[in-house]
């Protein structure tokens, strides 16, 4: 067990999946001498050399056309799009390429590619880098998208993730990359890709969440603790698959559910989640969904994030608000 | 301010005109224009290139039989273009990739993969794309290929695979792409060995090649990323076959990309989906190409030599349409796909959501 921050348990998962599988790789712009634009690949290089962990040229769709090609020839990339904003050169190697090799090749060939990527706000970046994309592309088939909400699902879900053959986009949260330490065991564990975890249990109502939220929602489970109120926090972990049946379970007992999110509303994570307990678990609610997400305009400039962003304040209000119905 | 400019911009441009011709063997008049690559080949070569021509304008003709039988479904006529493709493709081995566009199915087959997996590809069958051959399928997204060739090509290096390279098509507008670029960029800066082939048709769809870049060659976007490129003559099999085999050689000795731009003409549509190509051709700008004909000049020089005639020909041509018909019977026997397969294909393990759907599927379709 050490203290790891969010960066260097990507850092010590990177590690380990260099050392297990020669098959690996890892490229992308400034990952190799410079250790990534935040170090999350320091060290690499030097480690394992420069066929293994290697600079690219400065584009997008070129990184994701290598990863693919390399995935064909036995290889088994991990590719890093330097801020999740810069995904859009990308989409058609992302959404229309990669994702659907095994599909295309009816499971004759595939492409076992981890892209990763920092999303997230609130670290006040350049315009373009920070926007949570996961709205988009948990819409494309064939790709799993894994959005860890703390170090130690970091590691574990970074190495699930280079391990499975499916595709993966791994989103790295900006905001939580230096703010969170977490004691972490040394050497190699997985978390499952395909599971929601618990992180709070409670019996009055239910907050599902993910990436930066999560902390957010057990800053309001704390807060609600204080007046007797038990909130039960979900992290989803990935968003895609979205594992519905630990939702289901919790709001069987709580019969409440506020669904968070760090993204716009539109037509994305919370809005299935929504869909998933209308279809699914809507006879064991006594209240309606309750949900908070950012507002449907584009994403803001630095100096808007954090007037956008909902946080604790926004999340206990609609708790509450749920909870008097 | 003083007056005199500091660089003559009209002459640098003036000057990017100043390319060698194109590289050929045998002109439209079947003319030998290069004796010493002309007697490297035997007779037999000779022979196997009027073969393989034949046999792709056989295949093209009894696949626009089917296409107006409604047998078909996306087609992308290759008449004209014969010697670009098929001169290319017999100067790589098996154990290339190829990485094709749509209008490369020919080469595709040639490669390996059978003449019934390509009817169930133009259909939109899955077992179209379950052929043996190192290949993706046809390439849908233009430009597409490109990057994904610098990645084979790097995986090639780095599985330090001897005697091996990736070869990949576009056409034309296909070098419009940004992916072509980035593709290209990628290769070089890897030296990974990718053979990037343009066959420059003349049209994307309707544009014409004069207005998708001001470039007075497409061989030339290879010298930005520092790749040695070089234009041959399409129509010229015997030029299209020694130039990819040389790029090959080049190549497999340790060096990196190579681009070659094929000049030549679709004699037809750009699909069999409706397109008219006297919408935007004049028969004045495409007689001068129809006398191009690949197969007519390397006709005439086999049957000067008496290794060719008339009567042969047909035979082989009868031949041939008798095993495309085979292979659309067989094709018609395949079974129809199912949902559940497609879901199944989607993930290596379905999602436990995704295992409703199949289980639902399924139970539909035993039904």
């Amino acid at each position: 067990m050490a203290k790891k921050t969010y960066i260097q348990a990507v850092t010590d998962a990177l590690d380990i999946v260099l050392e297990d599988d020669p098959k690996t790789l890892i490229f992308g712009e400034d990952v190799g001498k410079n250790g990534g634009v935040f170090r999350t690949t320091q060290g690499l290089q030097e480690k394992y050399g420069e066929d293994r962990v290697f600079d690219t040229p400065l584009a997008e769709s070129g990184i994701m056309g290598l990863a693919t090609g390399l995935g064909l020839t036995g290889w088994r990339p991990i590719p890093e799009i330097q801020f999740m904003g810069f995904s859009f050169e990308a989409v058609d190697q992302i959404a229309g390429q990669l994702a659907r090799m095994r599909f295309r090749f009816d499971g004759l060939k595939n492409a076992p590619v981890t892209i990763r990527t920092p999303y997230g706000g609130g670290t006040h970046t350049a315009e373009m880098h920070a926007d949570n994309l996961e709205n988009f592309f948990t819409g494309v088939p064939g790709l799993r998208v894994v959005m860890p909400s703390n170090p130690y699902d970091a590691k574990g879900l970074l190495i699930s993730s280079v391990e499975n053959n499916d595709p993966v986009l791994f989103m790295e949260n900006l905001k939580l990359y230096r703010s969170m330490k977490d004691d972490i065991p040394d050497g190699k564990y997985t978390v499952p890709l395909d599971k929601a975890n618990v992180i709070r249990e409670g019996n009055d109502i239910t907050i599902v969440a993910y990436g930066a939220e999560v902390n957010e929602a057990l800053k309001v489970a704390d807060s609600l603790a204080e007046k007797n109120i038990s909130v039960e926090v979900i992290d989803l972990r990935t968003v895609s698959p979205i594992d519905t049946e630990t939702i289901f379970k919790s709001i069987e007992k709580t019969h409440k559910v506020v669904i968070v999110q760090e993204a716009q509303k539109m037509a994305g994570v919370g809005a299935q989640v929504a869909s998933a307990i209308a279809e699914g678990a809507i006879l064991s609610l006594d209240a309606p969904v309750g949900r908070v997400a950012a507002p449907n305009s584009v994403y803001p400039f630095a100096l808007g994030e954090d007037i956008w962003i909902p946080r604790a304040k926004e999340i206990e209000e609609k708790v509450n608000e749920i909870l008097n119905y | 301010m003083a007056n005199k400019p500091i660089v003559d911009f009209e002459a640098i441009k003036n000057n990017l005109s100043n390319v060698s011709k194109p590289i050929q063997v045998l002109n439209e008049n079947a003319e030998i224009t290069d004796q010493e690559v002309f007697d490297s080949f035997s007779d037999e070569d000779l022979v196997e290139f009027m073969k393989k021509m034949v046999w792709e304008r056989a295949l093209h003709e009894q696949t626009m039989n089917f296409s107006r039988q409604g047998r078909m479904g996306f087609y992308a006529p290759t008449e004209g273009e014969e010697a670009s493709e098929m001169g290319t493709v017999l100067a790589m081995k098996k154990q290339d990739y190829l990485l094709p566009a749509y209008r490369d199915v020919p080469q595709l087959i040639q490669h390996g993969a059978t003449v019934t997996e390509a009817y169930l590809w133009s259909r939109g069958h899955v077992l179209g794309n379950k052929f043996k051959a190192r290949s993706m399928m046809p390439q849908i997204i233009i430009g597409a290929a490109y990057v994904e060739a610098a990645g084979v090509g790097l995986g090639i290096k780095k599985n330090k695979e001897e005697d091996t390279i990736a070869f990949t098509y576009t056409g034309d507008g296909g070098t419009s792409q940004g992916d072509s670029y980035e593709g290209m960029n990628f290769a070089g800066a890897y030296q990974a060995p990718v053979l990037f082939i343009v066959q420059n048709n003349g049209f994307a769809i309707s544009t014409p090649r004069a207005k998708q870049t001001a470039a007075p060659t497409l061989a030339q976007k290879a010298v930005a990323a520092g790749i040695p490129s070089v234009q041959v003559d399409g129509m010229d099999i015997l030029a299209c076959y020694a130039v990819a085999k040389a790029a090959r050689d080049y190549m497999v000795a340790g060096n990196g990309p190579v681009l070659i731009e094929t000049l030549t003409y679709r004699f037809g549509a750009h699909s069999s989906a409706g397109d008219d190509p006297k919408r935007y051709r004049t028969k004045d700008q495409e007689q001068p190409w129809f006398e191009k004909d690949p197969l007519i000049r390397l006709r005439k020089v086999l049957t000067d030599k008496g290794l060719w005639s008339e009567d042969e020909e047909d035979k082989l041509v009868e031949e041939y349409k008798a095993s495309f018909k085979d292979a659309i019977k067989e094709a018609d026997n395949v079974p129809a796909d199912k949902v559940s397969d497609m879901l199944k294909r989607t993930f290596e393990i379905p999602t436990p959501e995704m295992k409703q759907e199949i289980d639902k599927f399924e139970a539909k379709e035993s039904k």
